[in-house]
């Protein structure tokens, strides 16, 4: 279960959040420029929220009244980037591999296959990010953050730099992410139909506020306005 | 002409000493501080950055003068050092390297922390994401990625420490055989009545060495590159 419930103040933009979440998959959806990336960024523990809390599984991941910031990396709430972010000095198999080796985690043949298997990248191991498409990049990214056997998993945008085609071709691996993998996840997007296909639970923000909670069918009461 | 005499010899090898030792030592310390000013903000910064361009822009004489006064017998890391750990110096082949190394850091800093100032933070962002801490971010990511500047540095590190001549005999003087380097020692040629094959030699040395250095720095740059982007 994910609790978050903070204040961060971006120049001059206020980000309020306070939403709890257990569905398997939470869609935070809002138009860019509504703090959906900055709220995923504290929930990562990438950026430090001015007042508030963040809970993961009766975890305090921050509480800012008793000074309690748990770095990123001691978090482990894997993330997928928008722009996938593969290291280009390593080749897939050791970009699929950082996670675990970071963790010190024992290898685990048989979660490494599934995940090869579930994403189809097993020909492209022995490639450098710079010979990659964007799709195949992106799925090797889904497969890194997979790996280091997290607790929960961010997506930002994952699909947001691909072309129609692109995402057509990913969005069954995410389906099959959602329903296999059990990592529960809360996934950013500006679009809803996106989400209909993906989200089992909707926070819907606009300008910095959550202006709708609940499940998928809030999407369709305010699509109309983005 | 081609006979290099003992004499020249030693002054050959001492170079490479000073030059080698003095940029080993100066580079882990230089990626420290690249990083540092390329990283993370901190009281002082700026003060930091001056200090470490100071020998580049100073006269070479008064870059030695302040490391004699330092770092001689009687001065006060100099004296330290010698009493509690018995490292010496003054006039000796550690203190012409010590005076390459201050001499050459700017040089060696510079393409470091600027190659350090280019990796992506994203990329360190989602290392962070994967369980790595900050210091293995460094080691698995930025420095990985930040090779080519580091050999880069090195090499203008090394090619500096090797030419080196002003601070290093203000400091160590020109003892054959213990500070008298390449640089030196054809500066005491130039002085002496038939020294004059003997200087050409050891300069057709130094432009040979300096080329080498250039060429190794090439194909290191290069096959750093070719690592990086996978091709």
């Amino acid at each position: 279960m994910l609790r978050v419930d903070i204040a961060k103040k971006l120049g001059d933009f206020t980000l309020e959040a306070s939403f709890t979440s257990e569905g398997r998959v939470t869609g935070l959806f809002g138009a860019s420029g509504a703090g959906k990336s900055s709220l995923i960024n504290i929930i990562a523990g990438l950026l430090r929220p001015d007042r508030g809390i963040v809970t993961l599984d009766g975890e305090t991941l921050d509480d800012t009244a008793a000074s309690v910031h748990i770095p990123p990396y001691r978090r482990r709430i894997g993330y997928v980037f928008q722009d996938a972010r593969l290291f280009p000095h390593l080749d897939v198999q050791q970009n699929l591999d950082y996670g675990r080796r970071m963790n010190r985690l024992a290898e685990d043949p048989a979660q490494y296959k599934r995940v090869v298997g579930l994403l189809d990248i097993g020909a492209l191991l022995r490639r450098r990010p710079g010979q990659l498409s964007g799709g195949e990049r992106q799925r090797v990214a889904f497969g890194r953050a997979l790996l280091s056997k997290p607790r929960l998993l961010l997506l930002d945008e994952p699909l947001g730099a691909l072309d129609e085609g692109r995402k057509l071709e990913i969005l069954p691996y995410l389906v099959r992410l959602r329903d296999e993998a059990g990592i529960p996840m809360v996934y950013v997007s500006h679009d809803a139909a996106e989400l209909r296909q993906l989200a089992t639970q909707i926070v819907m923000l606009k300008g910095g506020h959550i202006t709708a909670f609940g499940g998928v069918k809030v999407l369709s009461v305010s699509s109309e306005q983005h | 002409m081609f006979d290099i005499s003992p004499t020249e010899w030693t002054a050959i090898l001492l170079s490479l000493r000073v030059a080698t030792v003095a940029t080993l030592i100066a580079t882990p310390l230089g990626i420290g501080i690249a990083w540092l000013l390329a990283r993370r903000d901190f009281w002082g910064k700026a003060l930091v950055d001056a200090l470490i361009y100071l020998p580049l822009v100073l006269p070479p004489v008064v870059t030695g003068y302040l490391l004699l006064l330092t770092f001689g017998k009687r001065g006060m890391v100099g004296g330290w050092l010698s009493d509690h750990l018995g490292i010496v110096f003054a006039f000796r082949w550690t203190g012409a390297a010590l005076a390459c190394g201050v001499m050459s850091f700017p040089l060696l800093v510079r393409p470091i922390r600027l190659s350090i100032e280019a990796v992506d933070r994203k990329l360190e962002q989602a290392a962070a994401t994967l369980g790595a801490a900050p210091w293995k971010v460094f080691l698995t990511v930025t420095l990985p990625l930040a090779l080519p500047g580091v050999l880069a540095g090195m090499v203008l590190g090394f090619a500096k420490a090797i030419g080196e001549f002003g601070a290093t005999i203000t400091f160590v003087s020109n003892i054959p055989g213990e500070t008298q380097t390449i640089s030196s020692a054809i500066y005491s040629l130039i002085q002496t009545p038939d020294g004059d094959v003997a200087a050409l030699r050891l300069v057709l040395v130094s432009i040979f060495i300096a080329t080498a250095a250039l060429v190794a720095s090439e194909l290191f740059a290069r096959r750093a590159t070719r690592r990086l982007h996978g091709n």
